[in-house]
């Protein structure tokens, strides 16, 4: 759904970043428009995930240099919660557990927080209920998730779909999904992909980070990035990821290294 | 840990002032003329003074407890005021209560005659250890039910307590409940007869006001056969340089089927952020399960304080009793708490349940200490207990002290314990989804405190929420 003339919603040039005071991010570029699905792939340790805590304001990530704005802001500027407010969404690895919190308050606070920052109007808890109930068939999750502590004690797979729910009351200008379709058996994957797909407008846009294609089988990307070493080394259009499974990365680390 | 996170449990003390309200004072230090001052102040009977010499001189014999994990200059118990009173006045109604108290009480969040009319709640105010206001008694006196000031009780119902006074905690029991039975000067008394339910909750704010003054409550609760009886206490206090020692004592009496519930929300001065001043609070609270299938309930909400060490217990005599205990203990800065439970199963098939949350923050150590012991006798007898401790921050301490004693071999102790910490990651998930860092801790922490909050009445559930917002926050999430 790539269009030229699409609004710019993220633009990163030359990100360095470190953790810990080891640079991992060696400079990163990256445009994404309007309506598009970006995959980025590549091994453990190249800064996938990295960049994706790096633009959501992770504390622990100091970036050193090189800009980033979101629909012409500059992110750098803004707390991780103001990030999240302009709609700036992450999809955890691992997302965190909170042991006494119902997810239906928490989903709520967080609904209402966002909703108030854009000026619209604020749920109560009835009206929210019928809200997120609505929600949660798109991603045929059962109402006893409202119930339960925020992913305490959730499989990996309920917590991958608790968090395309938090996407989808969220609706996020931009989602960065950082390994949505790990701990995924095939059903639950096709239903968080068929979830994310049908969230996906010509207003909005998602950034999939992945280690494997096979996600990529369910939600077509537009372009295919690699990284490697801290930088995206190549840039190419969904065969490349269907090339990247056939002969792995290391034929591209050889070529582009500079 | 983060700046946000340093700031936000840094928020200073917002209860931090002093009502002017002239006090009548003994001279400082302690001896058996100032007992005898404090007894014919209060127009005791003879056995009462008598039981207060014995326990004074018992006191003398004794050394203050060294097992606690907490640290505290000597204290100069020479140097410590032992009685003070603002001026007699007669009070017929809450009209006439001097309108800088209750300005204090507004100011706390606390308009308690509102509060009471509204609520239904009747509110004995301690308010420098005498008691200035008592509101609905005449409509628990309908059913029966006693509820007034120590010293009303020893006036209006001798009998009574002396028959109950000192039986569940001995005036010789242990240092800080001895020098409480030489020198107590005001507290509560509830009376349930028979049968009866009480109407309403019973409810108390206790407020430590002159500087200096040591504060001994004495709050003795009998609840009669198949009575029940639900008790809030609720504190908080001025803010003062020097540390204020309370030493207070609450006795509870359970006969057959009757049933106790004892909630506490303390929120004593804590001293300052670099740990001067604040409050001691050396407190023994003990509820004797007496009668068969009594129960008795502690649920405590402690954020004050500079040094907290208490141990609400459950003596499990009759067979078939249930004690409780539920316990939130925050503590931030320097403050020390070292707090938990004595659950003694005497009787047959007796149950124990002990839920324990600690929340440290700043540099401050909190510890559980908590004992089970299991009686010979206490056939099927059963405990369960949990203890979780929270920490925000790396310079904090949290300790679990659990000691099981089982003397019969068909009882059951289960003991749970977790540690977890409020960490960037957590705080960053919940920002990524909108929620500023003010929020997220509070809710993080709610969430912790939800098994002990979901036992305290309604609306001192909300006001505990409140509290460890002010204590961490400053907004309430």
């Amino acid at each position: 759904m790539t269009r030229a003339d699409a609004k710019v919603l993220l633009e990163v040039k030359g990100l360095h970043a470190n953790v810990a005071g080891v640079e991992i991010l060696k400079g990163i570029d990256l445009v994404v428009r309007a309506g598009e699905v970006h995959a980025i792939m590549g091994p453990n340790g190249s800064g996938k995930s990295t960049f994706a805590k790096a633009l959501a304001g992770h504390p622990a990530y100091e970036v050193t240099a090189g800009t980033a704005t979101f629909e012409g802001r500059n992110i750098f500027d803004m707390a991780a919660e103001e990030r999240a407010r302009a709609g700036l969404f992450l999809g955890f690895q691992y997302p965190l557990e909170i042991p006494g919190v119902s997810n239906a308050a928490f989903l709520r606070l967080a609904y209402n927080t966002v909703q108030g920052a854009r000026g619209k109007d604020e749920l109560d808890p009835l009206e929210f209920d019928d809200y997120v109930r609505e929600k949660m068939k798109l991603l045929e999750m059962d109402a006893s998730f409202l119930d339960r502590s925020v992913n305490d004690g959730f499989s990996g797979g309920e917590k991958k779909r608790n968090e395309i729910l938090q996407m989808a009351l969220l609706e996020p200008r931009l989602a960065i999904l950082d390994e949505t379709d790990s701990g995924l058996d095939i059903d639950a994957l096709r239903v968080v992909s068929g979830g994310v797909n049908r969230l996906l407008t010509r207003d909005n846009a998602v950034v999939l980070v992945t280690h494997y294609q096979r996600l990529l089988n369910y939600i077509v990307p537009d372009y295919v990035h690699v990284m490697e070493g801290g930088r995206i080394i190549k840039t190419g259009g969904r065969e490349l990821a269907v090339e990247l499974e056939a002969r792995g990365y290391d034929w591209l680390k050889g070529k582009v290294a500079a | 840990m983060s700046s946000v996170l340093e700031h936000l449990v840094n928020q200073p003390y917002q209860h931090g002032f002093v009502t002017d309200i002239e006090a009548e004072t003994a001279p400082r230090g302690l001896n058996e003329d100032i007992i005898r001052l404090i007894s014919a102040k209060k127009h005791e009977p003879e056995w009462l003074l008598e039981l207060r010499l014995k326990a004074y001189r018992h006191w003398l014999t004794m050394a203050e407890p060294g097992w606690p994990n907490v640290k505290y200059p000597k204290i100069d118990f020479q140097n410590v005021i032992y009685y003070s009173a603002p001026k007699p006045k007669k009070l017929k109604s809450m009209d006439e209560v001097d309108p800088e108290l209750l300005r204090t009480f507004e100011k706390l969040g606390v308009p308690m005659n509102e509060r009471a009319a509204l609520a239904g709640v009747a509110v004995d105010v301690i308010f420098d250890s005498v008691s200035v206001a008592t509101t609905y008694k005449q409509k628990l006196a309908e059913v029966g039910v006693i509820f007034c000031s120590i010293s009303e009780a020893v006036r209006d119902h001798p009998d009574l307590v002396r028959k109950y006074l000192g039986t569940v905690v001995p005036p010789g029991d242990n240092y800080y409940a001895a020098l409480n039975s030489a020198v107590f000067t005001d507290g509560s008394f509830c009376f349930i007869p028979k049968g009866v339910k009480c109407p309403m909750e019973l409810s108390t704010y206790f407020r430590i006001n002159t500087q200096e003054s040591g504060q001994f409550e004495r709050t003795l609760i009998i609840a009669e056969e198949g009575a029940s009886v639900s008790y809030l206490e609720g504190c908080t206090a001025p803010k003062f340089d020097s540390n204020q020692l309370h030493a207070a004592v609450v006795e509870l009496v359970a006969l057959d089927d009757a049933d106790i519930k004892y909630s506490t929300v303390q929120n004593w001065y804590a001293g300052n952020e670099q740990g001067v001043g604040g409050i001691y609070n050396f407190v023994t609270k003990r509820g004797l399960c007496k009668g068969a299938n009594s129960k008795i309930s502690w649920t405590q909400v402690e954020t004050g304080s500079a040094i907290t060490w208490k141990y609400p217990s459950c003596v499990l005599l009759g067979d078939n009793s249930i004690g409780e205990f539920y316990s939130v203990a925050l503590t931030n800065h320097h403050q020390q708490a070292d707090t938990g439970t004595k659950m003694v199963h005497i009787g047959r098939n007796t149950r124990s349940r002990i839920i324990s949350k600690g929340i440290s923050a700043g540099q401050s150590n909190n510890s559980y200490r908590g004992l089970v012991k299991i009686g010979a006798r206490a056939e099927g007898a059963r405990n369960f207990s949990q203890c979780d401790s929270m920490l925000i921050g790396t310079k904090c301490g949290a300790n679990t002290f659990p000691y099981i004693q089982v003397h019969n071999n068909s009882a059951k102790v289960e003991h749970e314990a977790t540690t977890s910490k409020i960490g960037e990651d957590q705080l960053f998930y919940l920002a990524q989804r909108g929620i500023g860092a003010e929020e997220a801790v509070s809710m993080i922490i709610n969430g912790f405190c939800r098994d002990v909050f979901q036992q305290l009445p309604m609306e001192f559930a909300v006001e505990a929420t409140k509290l460890l917002g002010l204590k961490l926050e400053g907004s309430v999430g």
